[in-house]
């Protein structure tokens, strides 16, 4: 490959956020022709990178050039990247499920004339793109009706009908089963004879390696090595390598751990999606904590852990099959997630903005707001002891803020983080479920919640972290479980755990079923 | 912070909303003096202030249940229907059956909460949007209303209308004033007085930083001055009148549903599942509890609205309530509640309601006809709501916030010039 012409050229590309810096001096050549993987963990920051090739972040956001077709580029928006023939498809589809397969591929590039759309040409066109892709489904049906694996060809089909010449697949296959992913690489094969250039940006390294020409991988925002795939012999442990490959020290704060006996224990968790009734998003899964320990669920993006937690957090996310829970030696049923705070638990969720706070609130109110009657008499909030309360946890979490009375809006993330955590420590939980309680704050602001979620350990608590960021796990965890599509796959004790053999037990089953 | 904001805290407390709050007592001092003005002092007689309290406290009682309503995420479209449904059925019973008004009263209460059960019902249960449940219920209870009326006015007894029409009655020696609206100014007068008083304990007990003395003097000395004029022009009308028993009503149902929206648990919750309401969930807030008992209480507070409003008409009939949830609806939103919920407060609402009220009776004061009071009205409501619009659009909250702007000694971007910074000392009262 290395003979074709260079397409596309990302030059030392920095891009930064308000504290952080996504991107520092990447660079990215991409050869006509070819399938371009780009590897690297979550947050490396593939998916930003993507995004100012895209246009999403027009120019002028971020430094750095863009060469593209030997020109240099400045995409002000989507439109002007796609006009190009640069089409992205993201992991989270956008087709209008109430809109048939025809009106989707269409869909803002309607053929016709003054706004009328001219459905002859469409309804021919589309049934010439679906045979391109492969997809075989009348073009009428309507979008909710088809599996997401053809869904997916229909964003293909969509990118096609633009005019495509190079594709951008971000996460093709994390929703895809075997079958679905295999005729999608097939198909991306398939591209590369007539021409089209493909990056494809994936965790499932056996499918990097199996269909991509060459890589780049990243980390932590810039780029560690490109390599041929088939001149330099990679492999998914080569990638692994280079995807890892940091030093761990002194992120964390000093702790001992203090384990006693097990007091949680889920046997045979299975849920259902709440939607698609046949997908189960755990199952049969079983764990257990013990008192004082810091127990960690290492796994993909989408590979249930929320979905777990929260449903064993009083039945909070899909539809109960089967399973129980013991805590002390009894069994619980939570039905509510009233119950399960009445018995001790407590989930931090993962979205802190989305589902964790109401941000309108002020300090002193969020962190109270989960268990007010222990500050209530006959249901009337007693105001001195919330102020007392609040102002305890901000102090010793050091949260900054002037006063408890401050809006929590106004904090930043690793403050509201704080916040958060306040509240559900203010519940006097047994167990709690931090989930990604890092995501999006700052180096120092993780140093202090570590110090935190070691403290709650030394008091005795069962702490359960969710986290993407495998050294987090490595670094504070006495013990990880790997989750793989709803189901637990692997148990690695602290002393044996290592990225490689994380992301092994994180990525297939095949492997993982060693234990 | 600024000093401006920082006063504005220290006399209204800390949270965004009551910011606008605060930007709103300002506009209804405003809008009442320029009317006073407009209108050669007919505003602030007696005898206006009297029919004003009478006139609008049945939709101000309404605003008090559509604040929680809309502060819960919901709207209410049905409260004019149910009023009318209610008063209704009330004259009937009491017609018909020679039931006795305060047995009436009672089955109209019940009757209310009924009608809220089937609201809440579908709102809460069934997940029907409450703005279709509601538009329903505003068809089925008109339609009610005159099917059991016949579409005819049905006149209720004398009891009855104390409610609607009634005044403080005359007790006690003869002082030239009504004596019992005075002593209710004194009550207003030392609850105000106590009520900051505990307030800077509690402050205390809390380790909290405490307002300085005068701050608390102004909390105290404004309202001392409004209820001390008050009580005078309400004691001091016609012979017979004085502080009207639907304004007594009111009153009470602000203090009780200030404190349960502001200091109890169930009050908390409707705020959290306006904010957030996955969040409140996952917080153990019992959402379709909360949802079914907030669209109950605002039939309920209809029902009793439709009562006042009958009493005072002292007839029922099938035009009754017309466009009530609308004034009740446009109460809350210029009282600054976010359409998309979680903000807002019953004062609020209450001053909202009050602006509206004094607005629309200031311009009939001045001959200005119902077609032009209707256009003024919505434009003052499009302008209150689109100024929030656009301060958040600014990544503010507060109208007055943006007001003082030029103010601001916090300025996010560039330095400030020393003109604004000398401005801002001669302005706020904080800077000596």
């Amino acid at each position: 490959m290395s003979g074709a012409p260079v397409l596309l050229e990302m030059r030392s590309i920095t891009k930064e956020f308000p504290g952080v810096k996504a991107l520092s001096d990447v660079n990215l050549v991409v050869r006509a022709g070819e399938i371009h993987a780009i590897a690297g963990e979550n947050g490396a920051g593939k998916s930003t990178l993507m995004k100012v090739l895209s246009g999403v972040y027009p120019y002028g956001t971020y430094s750095g050039e863009i060469l593209y077709q030997g020109t240099e580029s400045r995409f002000s928006d989507i439109r002007a990247s796609e006009h190009a023939g640069i089409v992205i498809i993201h992991q989270e589809l956008a087709l209008v499920p109430g809109m048939s397969i025809t009106e989707n591929i269409f869909l803002g590039n309607e053929p016709g004339r003054g706004g009328v759309i001219d459905w002859k040409i469409a309804n021919r066109r589309a049934v010439e793109l679906m045979a391109q892709v492969g997809l075989e489904e009348d073009p009428d049906t309507l979008i909710k009706d088809i599996g997401v694996g053809k869904q997916q060809l229909v964003e293909i089909a969509k990118a096609f009908a633009k005019d495509v010449k190079l594709l951008i697949l971000d996460e093709p296959t994390a929703a895809l089963n075997e079958a679905d992913s295999q005729h999608l690489l097939d198909l991306l094969r398939g591209f590369k004879r007539q021409g089209i250039t493909s990056i494809i940006i994936s965790h499932k390294l056996n499918e990097i390696a199996q269909v991509a020409d060459s890589i780049t991988i990243l980390r932590d925002g810039r780029t560690i090595e490109t390599l041929d795939i088939k001149a330099d012999g990679v492999d998914e442990d080569r990638i692994v390598r280079g995807m890892v490959g940091r030093e761990l020290h002194s992120r964390f704060p000093d702790h001992t751990p203090d384990i006693g006996e097990v007091f949680f224990e889920v046997r045979d968790w299975t849920v259902r999606h709440p939607i698609s009734a046949e997908r189960l998003v755990a199952k049969h899964s079983g764990f257990t904590v013990r008192r004082g320990e810091i127990v960690g669920f290492a796994g993909l993006m989408g590979a249930g852990r929320t979905e777990l937690a929260m449903s064993l957090f009083g039945r909070s996310y899909g539809t109960y099959v089967s399973g129980q829970i013991f805590k002390d030696g009894k069994e619980i049923v939570l039905k509510s997630v009233s119950d399960a705070i009445e018995h001790g638990l407590a989930y931090v969720s993962e979205d802190r903005k989305a589902i964790g706070l109401n941000l309108l609130d002020d300090i002193k109110t969020s962190m109270v707001s989960a268990k007010l009657s222990k500050i209530s008499k006959h249901g009337v909030v007693d105001q001195v002891r919330e102020y007392q309360e609040a102002e305890n946890y901000r102090k010793s979490l050091r949260v900054k803020a002037p006063t408890v009375d401050e809006g929590v809006t106004k904090l930043s993330g690793g403050n509201q983080q704080k916040v958060v955590l306040a509240k559900w420590m203010f519940t006097d939980p047994d167990l709690l479920i931090l989930d990604e309680p890092t995501r999006g704050i700052d180096v120092g602001a993780k140093y202090e919640i570590y110090g935190i979620i070691q403290r709650l350990a030394e008091q005795g608590k069962g702490v359960i972290v969710i986290s993407s960021e495998l050294p987090e796990l490595i670094g504070l965890c006495d013990r990880i479980y790997t989750v793989f599509e709803g189901t637990i796959t692997g148990e690695i004790l602290r002393k044996d755990a290592d990225p490689e053999l994380l992301l092994k037990q994180m990525t297939s089953v095949k492997k993982a079923q060693r234990a | 912070m600024s000093r401006v904001k920082e006063l504005q805290k220290s006399l209204f407390g800390g949270t965004t909303s009551n910011a606008r709050q605060f930007g709103m007592i300002f506009t209804l001092v405003a809008i009442v003096l320029l009317f006073q003005i407009l209108t050669d002092g007919l505003t602030l007689n007696p005898g206006n202030l009297i029919s004003l309290v009478s006139q609008y406290s049945y939709i101000l009682i309404l605003a008090i249940g559509m604040l929680m309503v809309i502060v819960a995420g919901h709207i209410d479209l049905s409260v004019g229907s149910i009023a009318a449904f209610v008063g209704i059925v009330v004259a009937k019973v009491m017609q018909e059956y020679s039931v006795p008004w305060f047995v009436a009263i009672l089955i109209g209460l019940v009757v209310g909460a009924l009608i809220g059960a089937w609201q809440g019902f579908w709102v809460a249960y069934v997940g029907v949007p409450a703005f279709i449940v509601t538009l329903a219920g505003m068809l089925l209870f008109r339609g009610g209303n005159q099917y059991i009326g016949n579409a005819d006015t049905i006149p209720v007894p004398e009891g009855f209308r104390t409610i609607g029409a009634g005044f403080l009655p005359e007790v006690g020696p003869n002082t030239g004033y009504n004596n019992l609206t005075l002593l209710l100014g004194l009550v207003i007068c030392v609850a105000v007085v106590v009520r900051e008083w505990r307030g800077r304990r509690t402050r205390r007990e809390m380790q909290a930083e405490v307002a300085p003395m005068w701050i608390s003097v102004i909390r105290i000395a404004i309202p001392l001055v409004v209820v001390v004029f008050a009580s005078l022009q309400f004691a001091g009308g016609r012979v017979g009148t004085s502080f009207p028993i639907s304004g007594i009503i009111l009153g009470v149902l602000v203090v009780i549903y200030g404190f349960v929206t502001r200091n109890t648990a169930g009050g908390r919750h409707i705020y959290a599942v306006g904010g957030n309401a996955r969040a409140a969930e996952l917080s153990g807030v019992k959402l379709k509890r909360v949802n079914f008992l907030v669209m109950m209480n605002m039939s309920v507070l209809a029902a009793l609205a439709g009562m006042i409003f009958v009493a005072r008409s002292a007839a029922s009939g099938p035009q009754d309530g017309i466009g009530w949830e609308l004034d009740a609806i446009a109460a809350v939103f210029v009282g600054g509640a976010a359409v998309s919920g979680g903000l807002g407060t019953i004062s609020g609402s209450i001053v909202g309601g009050l602006v509206m009220a004094v607005l629309n009776n200031g311009l009939q004061l001045m001959g200005v006809g119902s077609d032009r009071v209707q256009i003024i009205k919505g434009v003052v409501l499009l302008l209150a709501v689109a100024f929030d619009a656009y301060n958040k659009k600014q990544g503010r909250f507060s109208v007055i916030d943006s007001l003082m702007r030029p103010f601001r000694r916090d300025t996010p971007t560039g330095a400030e010039s020393p003109a604004e910074a000398g401005q801002e000392r001669g302005k706020s009262p904080v800077a000596g």
